[in-house]
C-alpha cells in the first residue's frame, strides 16, 4: 500500500505543458530583442555602404555636404551633434546634481514628492513642444538679450584656430547654442532623477560613519558619499549624454539646419539627427544621398551604443563593488 | 596613547570566560544626563532619564528592541540631530558643558566623541585614507610624517596594524567583517576621542571577532570613557564595569556589573535577566 502512494505522489519524470510553452515564448521574447538590434544595425551599415565605399574615410572626414554635386561629408553634422550634446551636458550636469542633492539632503519632506514628480513631468513633455517652446520662446531671447550680451562680455576669448569665433558672431538664435539649451533641459530630468535614486541608494550608515567623525553636511556629502557611487554619477551623465546625442524633433527647430562647419557656438548647424530628418523625404530610392543619410543613421547608432554601454557599464561596476 | 599594541592578546576563547568580578568603580563622572527626554515626531522615545557614566570604565545599555538605549546613545554625540523630527531634552554635562545645548554646535561635539556602528561602516576608501579621515577633516597633524605616525598608532591600538600593514593602500572594503570594525575603531581613535560610543559593535560578527573587539574595549577603557549598546547580556557582564537597564524609554536600574546581574534591585530587571520577559 505504502508504496503505491508514494508513486503516486512523486512519479516519473514528464513534461509540464504549461511551463515548456511558458519557456520557449520567453526564449522567444528574448530573442527578439536581439533579432531586431541586429537587423537595424545591419540595415544602416548596408543601406550606407555604398557611401562608405565611395567616399571612403572622407565620408567621416570631410567637412562638405552638397546635394547638388552629390558629394557628403558627414564631418559637419558629426560636429554639431557632438558640440551640442557636449555643451547640453556641460549645462545640465551640474544643476541636475543640483536638483538631487537639493532633493535627497536639503530639501524639506513635504516638497519632495511634488518636485519629484515635477523633474519627471519635465521628462514627459514631448520633444516636439521643446522645439516649438525653443524656436518662438528661447531662440528670439537668445538672439535679442543673451547673445548680444555674452559677445559684449565674452568678444575677448581669441579665436579657435582662424575659423572659430567663439562668441564673436552675429547673434542669430537659431544654432548651436540654442540647441544645446534646449536639449540640456530636455536631458536635465534624466539627471536629475537617476542621480537623486543613486544617492537614495546610499547607505544610511555611510553617512553616520562621516556625521559620527564630525564631518558637517558638506565634507560628508564630497568626501565620503560622492566618492561612494563616483560610478553611479557618471552612469547617469552618460545616460543624459546618450539621449543628447540622438534627440531629433527639437533640435530640427532650433539648430538652424545648415550642413556646414560651425564658425562660432551662435552659428546655424545640424545634428546628424537633424541631416537625416530634414533630407530623408527627398532622398530617392538607391541614390547616394540615401546611402549617405543611412550612413549617418550608422554612424550615429554606434556612438549612442558606445555611449549607452559606457553607462551601463559605469552603473554596473558601482552595483559590484 | 603609548601603550604596546594589544594585538597579542588575542584569546578567541575570552568570549566563554566568565563574568570577571569588578571591583567598585572609582573613576570620576565623565557625563552627567539629566532629564533626559526625547522624541521621534509625536512619539516619545526617552524619558525623564538621569545618568551619570564613569570615566576610564565601559558602560553597558541593555535592554529590549527599542527600549530606547540605541537612542540615548546617538544622544551622546547629537547624532539624533541627523534624524528628521528628533527632538532632545535635557542636559548632557561632559566636562560641565552642555552638549544637547543648542548654541553648541553638533559637529564639534562629533569631533570628540568616537563612534561604532552595529555594522561595520568603513568608507570606501583605502585603510590608510580611513583612518585618516579624521585627522585630515579635523587638520590635527601638521606633516605626512605626522599623519603616518598617526594612523599606524590608531591601527595598533585597534589592534589591526599586523594584518593591514602590507595593505594600507587597499580598500578598506575588502577586509574580513571583523578587521572592518577594527578599522572603524581605529578610525574612531585616530582623532584621540575623549568618548567612545559603541551601538551593538558585535552583532554582526562570529564568536573570534567579537572576542577581539571585547579585548580591545578591555584595553581602551584604561584611558576612555565607552558606552556600549548590547543585546548580549552575556556581552554587558564580560566587558562593563556599569549596566543601565532600559525598559519602554524609561532608565529602570542602574548599578555596577555584576551587582545588576547576580542582585538586580528592580523586579523588572530580575525578569529581564533570567529571561522571563517578554
Amino acid at each position: 500500500m505504502e508504496t503505491t502512494a508514494a508513486k503516486s505522489l512523486i512519479g516519473t519524470r514528464k513534461p509540464h505543458l504549461g511551463d515548456t510553452t511558458f519557456h520557449i515564448s520567453l526564449y522567444v521574447a528574448g530573442a527578439i530583442v536581439v533579432v531586431v538590434l541586429a537587423s537595424i544595425l545591419l540595415i544602416m551599415f548596408l543601406g550606407g555602404r555604398q557611401a562608405f565605399e565611395t567616399f571612403g574615410v572622407g565620408f567621416i572626414w570631410s567637412t562638405e555636404w552638397n546635394a547638388v554635386t552629390s558629394i557628403y561629408g558627414a564631418l559637419p553634422a558629426i560636429t554639431g551633434t557632438l558640440i551640442t550634446a557636449l555643451l547640453a551636458i556641460c549645462i545640465a550636469w551640474p544643476i541636475g546634481f543640483g536638483i538631487a542633492f537639493f532633493l535627497t539632503e536639503i530639501c524639506p519632506r513635504a516638497l519632495r514628492a511634488p518636485l519629484g514628480i515635477a523633474i519627471e513631468l519635465l521628462a514627459a513633455i514631448p520633444s516636439i513642444v521643446y522645439g516649438m517652446w525653443g524656436f518662438f520662446v528661447l531662440a528670439p531671447f537668445m538672439a535679442e538679450t543673451v547673445q548680444p550680451w555674452l559677445t559684449e562680455v565674452f568678444a575677448w576669448i581669441p579665436p579657435l584656430g582662424d575659423s572659430f569665433f567663439w562668441f564673436s558672431a552675429p547673434p542669430l538664435g537659431v544654432g548651436l547654442m540654442t540647441a544645446s539649451l534646449v536639449l540640456a533641459v530636455m536631458i536635465l530630468p534624466f539627471i536629475a532623477a537617476t542621480t537623486r535614486d543613486v544617492m537614495l541608494s546610499t547607505p544610511q550608515l555611510l553617512k553616520d560613519g562621516a556625521y559620527a567623525m564630525g564631518a558637517t553636511r558638506w565634507e560628508t556629502l564630497t568626501g565620503v558619499v560622492i566618492p561612494a557611487v563616483r560610478g553611479s554619477l557618471f552612469g547617469a551623465v552618460f545616460l543624459g549624454l546618450g539621449r543628447a546625442l540622438g534627440e531629433t524633433m527639437a533640435v530640427v527647430f532650433v539648430i538652424g539646419n545648415a550642413t556646414r562647419m560651425p564658425d562660432s557656438l551662435y552659428a546655424p548647424s545640424a545634428s546628424i539627427a537633424s541631416v537625416v530628418a530634414n533630407n530623408f523625404p527627398e532622398a530617392e530610392t538607391g541614390s547616394i544621398q540615401l546611402a549617405a543619410l543611412l550612413g549617418l543613421g550608422f554612424i550615429l547608432f554606434v556612438v549612442s551604443f558606445g555611449v549607452l554601454a559606457l553607462a551601463r557599464l559605469l552603473l554596473r561596476q558601482e552595483r559590484m563593488a | 596613547m603609548s601603550e604596546p599594541a594589544p594585538q597579542s592578546a588575542r584569546r578567541p576563547g575570552l568570549a566563554l570566560q566568565a563574568p570577571r568580578t569588578q571591583s567598585a568603580i572609582t573613576s570620576p563622572t565623565r557625563i552627567s544626563l539629566r532629564q533626559i527626554n526625547a522624541f521621534y515626531g509625536p512619539k516619545q522615545a526617552l524619558f525623564d532619564v538621569n545618568l551619570e557614566i564613569p570615566d576610564n570604565a565601559v558602560t553597558a545599555f541593555i535592554g529590549a528592541s527599542g527600549c530606547g538605549k540605541s537612542t540615548l546613545l546617538r544622544c551622546l554625540n547629537r547624532m539624533n540631530d541627523t534624524i528628521p523630527g528628533a527632538r532632545v531634552e535635557g542636559q548632557i554635562l561632559m566636562d560641565g558643558v552642555d552638549v544637547n545645548g543648542a548654541e553648541i554646535d553638533p559637529v564639534s561635539v562629533r569631533s570628540r566623541i568616537g563612534m561604532v556602528f552595529q555594522k561595520p561602516s568603513p568608507f570606501p576608501m583605502s585603510i590608510y585614507d580611513n583612518v585618516a579621515y579624521g585627522p585630515r577633516t579635523h587638520k590635527l597633524t601638521k606633516s605626512k610624517a605626522d599623519l603616518d605616525e598617526l594612523v599606524e598608532r590608531s591601527l595598533r591600538r585597534a589592534a589591526l596594524w599586523e594584518e593591514a600593514k602590507d595593505r594600507l593602500d587597499k580598500s578598506g572594503l575588502g577586509l574580513s567583517g571583523g578587521q572592518q570594525q577594527r578599522l572603524c575603531i581605529a578610525r574612531a581613535l585616530a582623532v584621540s576621542p575623549a568618548v567612545i560610543l559603541m551601538d551593538e559593535p558585535c552583532s554582526a560578527l562570529d564568536p573570534v571577532a567579537t572576542a577581539h573587539i571585547e579585548q580591545l574595549i578591555e584595553d581602551l577603557r584604561k584611558h576612555t570613557c565607552i558606552v556600549i549598546v548590547t543585546h548580549s547580556m552575556a556581552q554587558a557582564a564580560r566587558i562593563s564595569q556599569i549596566t543601565a537597564f532600559f525598559n519602554m524609554g524609561q532608565l529602570i536600574e542602574t548599578a555596577p556589573t555584576d551587582q545588576l546581574f547576580t542582585a538586580p534591585k528592580v523586579e523588572q530587571t530580575q525578569d529581564y535577566i533570567t529571561g522571563r520577559f517578554g
